[in-house]
């Protein structure tokens, strides 16, 4: 089971250091440059600067091949400016700002202030219970299309959502020692991974796996 | 939402507004113009100043936080974050910025001390501070007092990178020499280097520092910039680099490419062409006790 984080800027090490945290067998390869998407069986988007990641993934010709990768159904996980990224609409975006709009949803950046108005609180997450959100200048999500579900949320703000092989999440999992969520994203590859071996699909079996 | 149940300014928040800052070029910007092509240039953060370091240098006399105007109106035209600087040991300065809703303070040697015995106590302020260092023993002396980052002192408004490659080589090496180490003599370290235990001990236990480094003072160049990646720098600040050079927004951009791909000479050397001349500079080694700006804090 390969995945890949998006490395091009932002909490990557923390990310990496949760995923080997929920599963010890699992390879994490880092991805800055083209080429790498491709491979992976899941991937990973960072916390960091959304508008950074557009300006670095469009020059580094990675964008293509994230939308690509969800097309095929590879399971991703999103933190705060993963999510924005993923997102159909952007409120509050910078100019000119453009995101990979394969997430039926409408996010609110900083939809909680400034650094000021950085907070930890108690949120419910689907199947998995109480979680510490750690919201640092935080998005929510808005408004969700059919086939989104809403799987977190602070009081009655949308702060997590799935749509098919997609989590989003607006707080950082991969700040905290809690790792279910990480754990539910590898559940999630494994499963994909699973039907894809009992498909005919031949991409899969040449994928690197050691 | 029970507001009573929402954790504002813990250590969690202010470290973690650090690391999502990583593998980034913050750029200071001294007005909204600049801000503009800082964003759309990819980076993560601008540094709102009246004057870059090097027009500091050049200006002398006593430099103190920038205009709150000047900085509402750069927080006014981008989305990115917003940092500022105050005086060592100024801490109504900070609360100034506080209030204006910075979303960072830099505690900076780079504008005259207000206070030579005693720096901010970070820890009361809900924003996360950011302090310049040169060795180990000053980077934990400052985490002790509250900051959520540290970076590299460097020798601002120079263009030259050699300080910020001493300061950064200084404490990759310190740490490395905490390995193995017992605890009896940790504690001897930690009286050494004047910090306290139990950062030492943090430290060692991490191989790294307790929050994320940053390089700053002196970076003229995506070659500068890729350099302290590679000697184990989280991001880079570049000051007076961008705007000092004959093409800022080329010079911006170049940057961010090479931090994200410092390990990757050849497009090293793609972002390095053609961006004109970077900014003219001083060697540090020429200035005088009183000129340099590192000495300053402790």
């Amino acid at each position: 089971m390969l995945i890949g984080v998006l490395a091009v800027q932002g909490d990557v090490s923390e990310h990496v250091d949760a995923l080997k945290r929920a599963c010890d067998r699992v390879e994490v390869v880092l991805v800055r440059k083209r080429g790498i998407i491709p491979e992976c069986d899941g991937i990973v988007i960072p916390g960091g600067e959304s508008t950074t990641f557009c300006r670095l993934l469009e020059k580094e010709g990675i964008w293509d091949e994230i939308v690509e990768a969800v097309k095929r159904g590879v399971p991703v996980l999103a933190t705060c400016a993963g999510l924005i990224l993923l997102s159909k609409e952007v409120i509050d975006s910078a100019q000119g700002q453009r995101t990979l709009g394969v997430l039926n949803v409408k996010v609110r950046r900083n939809a909680f202030g400034r650094q000021r108005e950085s907070f930890e609180a108690m949120v419910d997450v689907k199947d998995i219970g109480e979680y510490r959100g750690v919201f640092i200048r935080a998005p929510v999500v808005e408004e969700v299309e059919n086939g989104v579900d809403v799987i977190s949320k602070l009081g009655d703000k949308i702060v997590g959502v799935r749509q098919n092989n997609i989590i989003g999440f607006a707080f950082h999992p991969e700040l905290t020692d809690d790792i279910r969520i990480h754990r539910l994203f590898l559940d999630l590859v494994k499963a994909v991974e699973g039907r894809m071996m009992g498909s005919f699909s031949p991409q899969t079996s040449n994928s690197p796996s050691s | 939402m029970k507001l009573e149940e929402l954790r504002y300014g813990t250590e969690l928040i202010k470290r973690g507004f650090a690391k999502m800052q990583k593998g980034g070029v913050i750029m200071d910007v001294t007005n909204p113009e600049q801000a503009e092509i800082a964003e759309s240039a990819g980076a993560v953060a601008v540094m709102a100043l009246q004057a870059v370091p090097a027009d500091i240098r050049a200006a002398g006399g006593v430099a103190r936080m920038a205009d709150p105007q000047t900085i509402l109106e750069i927080m006014d035209a981008v989305t990115i974050p917003v940092m500022a600087k105050v005086r060592i040991g100024h801490f109504v300065e900070a609360e100034i910025l506080e209030a204006l809703g910075v979303d960072m303070i830099d505690e900076s040697e780079v504008l005259t001390p207000a206070d030579e015995q005693f720096h901010i106590d970070k820890k009361r302020f809900k924003v996360p501070f950011v302090c310049g260092a040169r060795d180990l023993g000053e980077a934990l002396r400052r985490i002790d007092e509250g900051a959520a980052m540290i970076r590299t002192k460097g020798e601002a408004g120079t263009g030259d990178v050699k300080e910020a490659v001493r300061h950064m080589r200084l404490i990759q090496s310190a740490i490395r020499e905490l390995k193995g180490k017992t605890e009896e003599e940790l504690k001897l370290v930690a009286r050494k280097i004047e910090a306290p235990f139990e950062l030492v001990k943090e430290t060692a236990e991490l191989g790294r520092l307790p929050v994320v480094n940053f390089a700053a003072g002196g970076i003229a160049t995506p070659a500068d910039a890729a350099l302290m990646m590679k000697l184990g720098a989280d991001g880079v600040f570049v000051g007076s680099g961008i705007f000092k050079s004959e093409q800022p927004e080329k010079m911006a951009s170049a940057i961010v490419e090479a931090v994200n791909n410092y390990e990757n000479p050849e497009v090293l050397a793609e972002v390095s062409k053609g961006l004109g001349s970077p900014m003219k500079g001083i060697d540090a080694r020429t200035l005088s006790e009183e000129e340099a700006l590192q000495t300053r804090g402790w």
